[in-house]
């Protein structure tokens, strides 16, 4: 107990600094900006403004890219709730009842339960993370390479099963990742493969690069080739931000209970927010007296998921942080930045880089809090921005992508692979496959190599390694059970009901 | 029993998967093989391309036997050609206007005015001032704000 106060002063110590608290809140509010936008995605966002964080240090760097991340989604939260744009991923729940009751001139008190919920949930998490981060990091320094490579081909399913769209597909595309994960040189003898001659793809391709490519641009080519979006904004000035008494009574338990739905959910691969929202969303459903109520503007259909949501954000950081094992396509996105930034993921993070870690984490409780003060003065400034039309505005987005991704490396090169997997991730959306697989088995593809490898120097060849040592087979038969679990009937029709973009 | 296509968007996947493993294979062959006890270059890439033809083949044959929904047969046929063509032309253009050095200022233009080609209706008036202020604005956020070091234009120093 008292390393973990001793821990969390040490991480205070770090993430207040002037410089730190400064990307933190430039993330933050970067983060909320884009990603009120609406068509923009959390993932998209953290797309988009990641080039950005590489000129920082590390530190700073992950703190302004958390930022983006949890800022992100609160914004998608707020477009929900002020237009009736069924955006993507979480907030399609939140809209459910955050779209009611702003048209009963209520956007106020949502939005501010939204923020509430978000803040408590994410006060309770960081603790959480701080809390089992340290002893999940020690069991974690005693996996060698098998447990490693079967920890991994977990995650890649579990995120396929969950995900939207077919399984198979899903499947696909994670081979699909480890593929382009493949391009540049092979560590162990030199060799480059997949490089087309091309002297920019030694290096391989970089994470931000795919992700501008398969998320910002096919967004936006989905957003112009679709029917024109109509949007319902609100008119006139949002008053009384204040919920009632009487609200934050009837609140106070769906935060509670989302809070500890989205704890649990988010460090299972796969799992993201849109899962915990909706099942936080049904929760508080069956518990109320009047379900009627729902879907009409009840209060606990935003405070729940919403918690929800952030809860779940939180605690995804938990496997990329003590394992170095991302759970998600923003973890990966995360974890990249890392690998970018010459910090090599894993347990040993905790005590080779104290400083980012506990850092970090004292981060996103502050990170919380400016969300909280900030986003509600601000809402005026998000309402004016949803009024600029799109057509305005997708210009301006692929400028500043072209930007960010030419200055990576100061290369056309870039430019160019971000233009064909925006071009080739548009055929792939059009064959109903989904992204965060790919990106998750791109950044795992280098180390799952590099670990099977190893395991089959250590068993002579032999691939029952995997179910041989108890961890390892652990992760195998979770697989397994995971696996014959979709192929159920039951569970398959369940899943159609929920659509993950996390 | 003639075979029929239900799900095209099914179909066309598996085709796609069946050729991106195709490709990897191809590309994979003059890598070395090794062994499981010592993995060449080649070990990786080939089992993936060859796991890759697995997933495409199930995914194309099952589109013979179970019929697609309303929207796996829409997304086909409404396909949007001109945004999924326009933007990553007007990036490639971008990008090599960067590399020649021609200056920033006119290949944001270019890329300003080629991106809002690809909406469907163009104001022309309205793209030329967006153009112009987006530019404007990027110069001063990148160039004298963060101090990219490019030329503004192909006389700048």
């Amino acid at each position: 107990m008292e390393d973990l106060l001793h821990n969390l002063i040490f991480g205070f110590g770090v993430a207040l600094t002037l410089q730190n608290l400064m990307y933190c809140f430039l993330g933050v509010f970067l983060g909320t900006m884009i990603g009120v936008l609406p068509g923009i995605g959390p993932l998209a966002t953290m797309a988009m403004l990641l080039p950005l964080t590489f000129i920082l240090e590390p530190v700073s760097a992950l703190i302004m890219l958390a930022g983006i991340y949890y800022g992100s989604d609160y914004g998608g939260s707020t477009t929900s709730i002020l237009v009736n744009l069924p955006g993507e991923g979480s907030s399609v729940v939140t809209l459910l009842d955050g779209h009611p009751m702003a048209q009963q001139g209520r956007a106020g008190p949502a939005l501010a339960i939204a923020g509430m919920g978000s803040f408590f949930a994410g006060c309770v998490t960081t603790l959480f993370i701080a809390l089992i981060g340290p002893p999940l990091a020690n069991v974690a320094l005693k996996f060698n390479s098998p447990e490693y490579f079967s920890l991994m081909v977990t995650a890649l399913v579990c995120a396929s099963v969950v995900g939207s769209g077919s399984l198979l597909k899903s499947l696909a595309m994670v081979v699909a990742g480890l593929l382009v994960g493949i391009v540049g040189t092979d560590v162990n003898s030199g060799k480059f493969r997949f490089t087309f001659d091309v002297p920019e793809l030694t290096d391989g391709i970089g994470i931000a690069v795919v992700a501008m490519g398969v998320f910002g641009m096919t967004e936006i080519v989905k957003n112009l080739a679709g029917p024109e979006m109509t949007k319902t904004i609100l008119q006139g000035k949002i008053q009384g931000l204040m919920p009632r008494w009487q609200d934050l009574k009837i609140a106070f338990g769906p935060i509670l209970r989302g809070t500890s739905i989205g704890g649990a959910f988010g460090p299972l691969p796969g799992l993201g927010g849109t899962v915990s929202s909706f099942a936080s969303y049904m929760v508080e459903k069956k518990l109320t007296k009047d379900p009627s109520r729902f879907g009409k503007g009840a209060i606990e259909g935003v405070a729940g998921p919403e918690s929800a949501n952030n809860a779940c954000a939180q605690t995804t950081f938990i496997p990329m942080l003590t394992l170095g094992i991302p759970g998600s396509a923003s973890m990966a996105l995360m974890l990249g930045a890392m690998i970018m930034h010459g910090i090599t993921p894993g347990p040993q993070v905790m005590t080779a880089r104290p400083d980012l870690f506990w850092g970090l984490i004292a981060s996103m409780w502050i990170g919380n809090a400016m969300l909280l003060v900030l986003n509600l003065p601000l809402i005026s400034i998000w309402v004016k921005l949803l009024q600029v039309p799109y057509r305005l505005l997708f210009p301006i987005i692929m400028t500043f992508m072209g930007i960010g991704i030419f200055s990576l490396n100061t290369s056309g090169t870039d430019v160019m692979i971000m233009a064909f997997f925006g071009f080739s991730g548009y055929i792939l959306v059009k064959l109903g496959c989904s992204f965060p697989p790919l990106i998750l088995a791109m950044v795992l593809g280098p180390l799952m190599e590099e670990n099977l490898r190893r395991s089959l120097l250590l068993s002579n060849g032999d691939p029952m390694i995997f179910f041989e040592r108890p961890i390892s087979a652990g992760f195998m038969v979770a697989t397994g059970v995971l696996l014959l679990l979709f192929i159920a009937p039951a569970f398959r029709k369940k899943r159609r009901q929920i659509i993950v973009e996390d | 029993m003639r075979l029929k296509i239900k799900n095209p968007q099914d179909f066309w996947c598996g085709i796609f998967f069946v050729a991106l493993g195709a490709l990897a294979l191809y590309l994979s062959r003059d890598y070395e093989m090794g062994s499981a006890l010592s993995m060449g270059p080649g070990y990786f890439p080939t089992w993936l391309g060859g796991i890759m033809i697995g997933f495409g083949v199930v995914i194309g044959a099952l589109a013979f036997k179970i019929p697609g929904d309303e929207e796996a047969i829409r997304a086909l046929t409404d396909w949007g050609f001109r945004p999924w063509l326009v933007l990553p032309a007007t990036l490639v253009v971008f990008a090599y206007l960067m590399d020649a050095e021609v200056g920033f200022v006119p290949s944001l233009i270019v890329l300003i005015i080629g991106c809002a080609l690809a909406h469907k209706d163009v104001h022309w008036l309205e793209t030329i001032v967006l153009s112009v202020c987006v530019t404007a604005g990027a110069v001063a956020i990148f160039i004298y704000g963060i101090e990219m070091p490019y030329r503004l234009f192909w006389w700048s120093p």
